[in-house]
């Protein structure tokens, strides 16, 4: 299954070789294989009757996975806010 | 938010066809979608590779919110666990779906490959729903958890969708950090999502 990462790593190799070609498609061409694949995702979800069936319950779990997840990092965030020094423009950036 | 709802729109399609089954089934037995998600894959990586003068930027960057990142996946983590408890799924399965951090298209996608439809839609609907609150909520969660808490909550869109917003409400200034953020935290997402799928 890590078979996967092994192709985003031949990406990032080819990307780098290829750093000073201009190449504005590769957005597109993401966003494209992201819309195929969102949308074969529906396809099989549709075929897939007790998933249909449970799609309310799904959603609900769906929206606790997000508020906690979301919660967990917002606190992280928050910790380590509180000891980075707040001097101006140094809280953030080296001078 | 426009990008989501088209996204949406594609798999709200796909789902009527399924459902209607108008779509030939012969194509799914085929795997189709792992020869698109390899693709995917490949260039994702092309284009982490192909700017490499964005990431000599995050120098300027000072060292401790370097560690935004690692607070942003751990933060996730203990999130996810705790409500995990509640759940038929398991504490990994539940790990997987918060280590999209908002990518919810990669990690729905690697979910349904590893772990089947049920919980790829988990994943797709809770990593939507995550995007949705921090930019709804973005200026609430600054104010009282800090200015770094808008970015925390933005995970892996904070260089893309959730950018604008988060600019607006931490400050100009926090730009660097956002797109050091949502660089490290996206490149995060396949490797968390494949460790934890690979998990029981």
């Amino acid at each position: 299954m890590f078979i996967v990462l092994l192709f985003m790593f031949a990406g990032i190799i080819t990307g780098y070789l290829f750093r000073k070609w201009k190449i504005q498609f590769i957005n597109g061409i993401i966003l494209t294989l992201i819309w195929l694949l969102l949308f074969l995702l529906g396809v099989e979800v549709g075929v897939n009757d007790n998933v249909v069936k449970n799609f309310a319950n799904l959603g609900f779990e769906a929206m606790l996975i997000a508020v906690f997840a979301t919660l967990g990092s917002i606190i992280g965030a928050w910790l380590l806010w509180k000891i980075t020094p707040k001097t101006p423009k140094e809280h953030f950036l080296k001078h | 938010m426009k990008g989501s709802l088209i996204i949406l729109s594609f798999f709200a399609t796909g789902l009527l066809l399924g459902i209607s089954r108008l779509f030939p089934a012969s194509w799914i037995a085929f795997d189709f979608s792992f020869y698109v998600l390899a693709a995917l894959m490949f260039t994702v990586g092309f284009s982490i590779g192909h700017q490499p003068d964005t990431i000599k930027q995050f120098s300027k960057i000072h060292s401790r919110v370097l560690f935004l990142p690692l607070t942003t996946i751990l933060g996730t983590w203990l999130g996810v666990m705790v409500i995990s408890f509640f759940s038929k799924h398991s504490t990994a399965e539940y790990l997987a779906i918060g280590s999209g951090l908002g990518y919810y298209s990669l990690s729905s996608i690697l979910i349904t490959e590893y772990k089947g439809a049920e919980l790829g839609t988990i994943a797709l609907l809770a990593n939507i729903f995550r995007e949705i609150i921090t930019l709804v909520l973005a200026p609430l969660m600054a104010r009282y958890f800090g200015k770094l808490a808008p970015i925390a909550a933005g995970g892996a869109t904070t260089m893309d969708t959730t950018f604008p917003i988060i600019i607006k409400t931490s400050g100009k200034e926090f730009s660097i950090v956002s797109v050091y953020h949502g660089f490290v935290t996206d490149f995060s997402v396949p490797f968390f999502v494949t460790l934890w799928c690979s998990l029981k």
